[in-house]
């Protein structure tokens, strides 16, 4: 029987409450008596500090309470860093800076007042004495030696690491050719909408603590929190409401949110941290900020023999949850779409007077995504070839996957080339070089940019994980014949709520509308690992796949023995568990449904009429169970199954981008002429909610091509300090958008399915700066560094002759 | 010192004491527990704070309210009328012009009066209308085709 849902572009079940404008964010849950929280944080990059004077402050009208570092240093233990690589320096993280701040934004003091008015008010009287101290701001300089961030360290190198396949050396001595580029990956901000904030509240009877929180990971939280303030895990219950966006910047543990539940205890009251704009750019992790040398051996006619990456990298001040792991995923994928007999990569991971970075939409993929197809285009150009020409000696094979990449992976399914052909041919490819052409005999600046990405996705096997790469689901069918699904997974604007109702309608034959996916409360859902890495629907969906076929399996020997047939005649289609025709027809039997599933109320459960049934509807067979008066021989009660799915391996989305853009010769502005995108996650549940994902990370791509970057100047003092300096892409800068789709299945699941969360943020950004890039190439341009402004390309057009 | 202030907000009328720098946003939200308005910026750059002030979107986190005082307010918990959704608010589900949420309703507000302005606009009026709202999910492309189906939807009714 065909699919009902799955496939289909059904309409969110989460949105009604969000286009009323009455959902539930933390900052809009309303406890009584809550106190709110404000922090004193440091205006230096880099200073010790001399004297925190509260006495003002702890003074001031509607202030309950000032904590500083001294006042928790044994309090509460170490912000904590989940990545575990050789010989790693993990700094003594604080959730307050006690005798040194080591970035602007550091946070020094925690007020507690009446209202955030009042708060706000009583941080200009708390005094700090700083004694300022060199800043280390730039990465390259950090790792050659200068002023050490952390003094109980020698230097500045948190971690060396050198890995890949292949013998590189021989690559690149016996190589026909040879390009080097330097690269620089511009530090981001990840900016969801809804900026950070806890609530949290300690019942001193019950000894129980709640801690809301804007996160991507509950469950994780919850255990690292009760870690971090020393009280049992049963007694502390983290609930996420409506998340509003997370890109990365909420997979993660904060001081504030292990201070916040410190607090509440302390004070026996609901206490309220909600992140300002300013405190969100300056004190949530950012992203990217690498800069490196690529290196390409390849021979005369296009085929890449060797690759290799010497990158810097910026982990800023201290380890958030995963910081020194993210260019440990840039090194994976640096074989990209691609057959490379030989690739390294020597990253050299250094403390710098900043932000942390950690994992910013595509974290570390993007980086490798963006290398090697910039790598790829000046091969390109070297040889005088088509970009979309080397790409495609070099995929390869579909019939070659499983593919084993000299990272060290193994692809799980792919066809490259079928993305290729489709995007050149819903682009025209042919005509648009033409256009171009002539377009530039006119002296228009004309470029075409590719990308044709792989990303790794479905994080991940639980070996290759810090913490687990599993997912669970909890599937049960309620006495009336409601659905209930319960999930480990934490979606926070990626619609699993309707996605995840799809799979189980379809697989249960039931109505959407009778379907709950409940997630983010971890006193409600079993222990789950949450959503980040393009994981939510091919690990939890599969995990919520898997429940209910062991679901099924129940519900089917419950209906033989009700129906009173041997289980191998007994079929299940359009939601009713069947005796096969021919058993039917000698029985003479009816197969009208008699227990109604409604709407309507009712006084009480209605009796199942089995008696002379051929079929049962699972709703049926779900009361049945609860009224356990009809089951097989041990056989327990009620119907619900829940599974942790373990999957074997990650999953290898791919596709093609093709940007088109035009530079405006007078004034250096860019404007996109086309943008196409062909993308493969494999098979898809909801294709709206696929081209959502795709449309936003594509956006995200723009942002950092041409107009976000965080920056800080070389007292490391934060420049972009609100959305008036940090620009991020608005409509009117955005080109309409040409999507399409190839369908590889992934064999890792049993859905399929691999991922698409983070395939924009991966794959345009090459696309868009190729394209610029070849748009100046008539000026002898071979790269540029992002973000790309008219500025410089105006400089470059009314510079060069 | 607090001030007298009186104001409609979504057709009821509202009375109280505030501070005089009390934020419009944080009345509305704080004080009369509508918290559809949301903060993204605190410095009129995001729009998620966008309301209706006697007719005008307007960005909530840089007024006070007591320069709301005599004003009619409408916020997007006033936007469904009867239980029917606004065309705006429908065009977004529709076209899954939302993903987290939060800015939606700043957006909604936002397309509703650039509807009133001008009943069928082009792509680049609408672009044009959303300019002071961001969006971090959407990519804008199915927010614009939202704003498309309302109007389409407003004009055949």
């Amino acid at each position: 029987m065909p699919n009902k849902y799955i496939g289909q572009s059904v309409k969110r079940t989460e949105d009604p409450r969000l286009i009323k404008g009455l959902a539930h964010y933390v900052d809009d849950i309303r406890l009584p008596d809550t106190l709110h929280v404000v922090f004193v944080r440091s205006v230096y990059a880099h200073a010790r500090i001399r004297s925190v004077d509260t006495s003002a402050a702890v003074a001031a009208p509607g202030v309950v309470a000032v904590y500083t570092g001294q006042d928790v240093a044994d309090k509460l233990g170490p912000v904590p860093c989940a990545s575990a690589l050789p010989e790693l320096k993990v700094p003594d993280h604080r959730v307050l800076a006690k005798d040194k701040v080591y970035f602007v934004g550091h946070p020094i003091a925690a007020i507690v007042a009446t209202d955030r008015y009042a708060a706000r008010d009583a941080v200009d009287l708390v005094v700090v004495d700083y004694e300022d101290l060199p800043v280390v701001s730039d990465v390259e300089a950090a790792a050659s030696g200068g002023p050490v961030i952390h003094e109980q360290f020698p230097d500045n190198i948190a971690y060396k690491l050198t890995s890949g396949e292949g013998d590189i050396a021989a690559a690149f001595t016996s190589a026909e050719r040879t390009v080097k580029q330097r690269i620089l990956h511009n530090r981001l901000a990840p900016i969801a909408m809804e900026p950070r904030g806890v609530l949290a509240r300690y019942l001193p009877g019950e000894e129980e603590l709640t801690v809301w929180s804007s996160t991507q990971i509950p469950h994780l939280l919850r255990t690292q929190l009760a870690l971090m303030i020393g009280m049992p895990e049963n007694k502390l219950r983290v609930i996420t409401p409506e998340v509003g966006g997370g890109f990365g910047s909420k997979l993660n543990v904060y001081a504030e949110e292990a201070l916040l539940g410190w607090i509440s205890m302390q004070l026996g009251k609901p206490v309220k941290w909600i992140e300002t704009r300013r405190e969100n750019i300056a004190a949530t992790i950012h992203g990217r900020g690498q800069v490196g040398d690529i290196e390409v051996a390849f021979k005369n006619d296009g085929t890449i023999t060797g690759l290799r990456y010497n990158v810097f990298a910026d982990l800023g001040a201290y380890h958030q949850l995963l910081t020194p792991a993210i260019p440990t995923l840039t090194g994976l994928m640096l074989s990209g779409a691609y057959k490379i007999p030989a690739i390294q990569i020597n990253i050299t991971a250094c403390f710098t007077n900043k932000m942390a970075t950690d994992a910013y939409r595509g974290a570390g993929r993007p980086e490798a995504t963006y290398v090697v197809e910039r790598a790829l285009d000046l091969v390109a150009a070297d040889l005088n070839m088509d970009p979309a020409d080397v790409r495609r000696k070099n995929f390869p094979s579909a019939d070659e996957f499983p593919f084993h990449t000299a990272t060290g992976l193994d692809y799980d399914s792919g066809n490259y080339e079928a993305a290729l052909d489709k995007a050149q041919s819903i682009a025209d490819y042919a005509k648009l070089r033409a256009d171009q052409k002539a377009a530039r005999s006119e002296g228009r600046l004309v470029g075409i940019g590719i990308s044709t990405y792989v990303e790794i996705c479905a994080l991940g096997p639980s070996q290759a994980m810090p913490a687990g790469g599993w997912e669970s689901a909890t599937v049960r069918i309620e006495p009336t014949g409601k659905v209930t699904v319960l999930t480990g997974a934490s979606p926070h604007g990626q619609g699993q709520e309707t996605s995840f109702a799809q799979i189980a309608a379809d697989e249960l034959g039931v109505n959407l509308n009778d379907v709950t996916v409940i997630h983010g409360d971890t006193g409600v859902v079993q222990y789950g690992i949450g959503t980040f890495g393009s994981r939510a629907t091919a690990v939890g969906g599969t995990a919520v796949y898997v429940a209910i076929q062991k679901l099924k399996e129940k519900a089917e020997k419950i209906a033989a023995h009700i129906l009173q047939a041997d289980a191998t005649r007994i079929a299940f289609e359009g939601g009713k568990y069947s005796v096969s025709a021919a058993t039917a027809a000698a029985a003479g039997a009816s197969s009208e449904p008699v227990v109604p599933v409604g709407e309507a109320p009712a006084a009480a459960l209605p009796e199942p009429q089995t008696e002379g049934r051929t079929s049962l509807t699972i709703q049926e067979i779900a009361l049945a169970a609860h009224l356990a008066k009809e089951l097989p021989p041990d056989t327990e009660p009620g119907l619900s199954a829940t599974y942790f799915f373990e999957p074997k391996n990650f999953t290898f989305p791919f596709g093609t981008h093709i940007a088109v853009v035009e530079v405006d010769r007078e004034t250096g502005d860019i404007k996109f002429l086309r943008y196409v995108a062909v993308d493969d996650c494999g098979k898809v549940i909801n294709p709206m909610l696929v081209d959502g994902q795709v449309h936003g990370g594509i956006v995200q791509s723009i942002g950092q091509a041409m107009y976000e970057e965080v920056v800080y100047d070389e007292q490391g003092q934060l420049i972009t300090g609100t959305l008036m300096d940090y620009a991020l892409p608005r409509a009117v800068h955005i080109p309409e958008f040409e999507l399409d789709r190839t369908e590889t299945p992934s064999p890792v699941n049993p859905l399929g399915v691999k991922g698409v969360g983070e395939a924009g943020t991966i794959g345009a950004t090459p696309a868009i700066v190729g394209a610029i890039v070849d748009a100046l190439s008539p000026f002898g341009v071979k790269h540029l560094d992002m973000p790309i402004k008219p500025e410089a390309l105006w400089r470059i057009i009314h510079t060069s002759h | 010192m607090k001030q007298a202030i009186s104001l409609s907000v979504n057709g009821v009328t509202r009375t109280d004491e505030v501070e005089p720098r009390l934020l419009l946003v944080h009345y509305l939200r704080d004080v009369l527990g509508l918290t559809g308005t949301h903060v993204g910026c605190e410095t009129s750059l995001c729009g998620a704070c966008t309301i209706m002030l006697d007719g005008q979107a307007v960005k909530s986190c840089t007024m006070f309210a007591v320069q709301a005082d005599g004003s009619e307010v409408k916020t997007i918990e006033g936007f469904a009328t009867n239980g029917d959704l606004h065309p705006v608010q429908e065009g977004f589900w529709e076209k899954h012009g939302l993903q987290c949420g939060y800015c939606t309703p700043g957006m909604i507000i936002t397309a509703a009066q650039l509807l009133e302005r001008k009943t069928n606009p082009s792509r680049e009026d609408i672009c044009h209308g959303l300019d002071g709202n961001l969006c971090r999910c959407t990519g804008y492309q199915h927010i614009i085709e939202a704003v498309k189906y309302a109007a389409t939807k407003a004009a055949g009714k």
